[in-house]
């Protein structure tokens, strides 16, 4: 089974590197905070299964906080610095 | 492998195909809007299968509820931020793509 988790985990990490393009390219601020928020799905996802395949429950917590941060800083940006801009 | 095994690696498998599905619409589509709903499909088909999948092979119960807690947040966060961005982008007068 842990082939499995670490096969997976290996595939979103193949779409958090490409994600990077979006954060080089972004037309917009927006955009770039999107490709933001993919990075942090994707490595909750990766810490999810990390934690499952090497048996490290401490992960779980580590995954819990980035979903609370995330948020954080996404709604941060729109409503401080994106709104204000001009 | 038993039964629960190949289930859980079918959800983590078709979970890794949305989130790889959802990065190349992300890559592709042509504006803020468009690449929001790519995102917001990632946070919640995406994350919500693999988390089912690694719900499947966890010990406890509690366990199960925590991961379930992680993926409640992050439809929270995500609804909430594309919301946000959606209306913010509006305001700022930025026309959604046509044609």
């Amino acid at each position: 089974m842990e082939i499995v988790y670490l096969a997976v985990a290996l595939i979103l990490l193949l779409a958090l590197v490409s994600g990077i393009w979006r954060i080089l390219h972004g037309s917009t601020a927006a955009d770039r905070i999107l490709a933001g928020q993919l990075f942090a799905t994707v490595s909750i996802a990766c810490l999810l299964l990390l934690a499952q395949a090497f048996k490290l429950p401490s992960l779980r917590d580590v995954a819990l906080v980035l979903a609370l941060l995330a948020a954080v800083s996404a709604i941060t940006f729109v409503r401080r610095l994106w709104r204000n801009e001009e | 492998m038993s039964l629960i095994d190949i289930v859980s690696s079918l959800l983590l498998l078709s979970g890794a195909v949305f989130f790889l599905v959802g990065t190349i619409a992300l890559l592709r589509f042509p504006d803020v809007y468009t690449r929001l709903h790519a995102l917001t499909t990632i946070d919640n088909t995406g994350l919500g299968l693999i988390i089912t999948g690694l719900a499947l092979q966890a010990e406890s119960p509690a366990l199960a509820a925590k991961l379930l807690l992680i993926w409640l947040l992050v439809l929270l966060a995500s609804a909430s931020v594309a919301h946000l961005i959606a209306k913010t982008a509006q305001q700022r007068g930025i026309k959604p793509w046509t044609s």
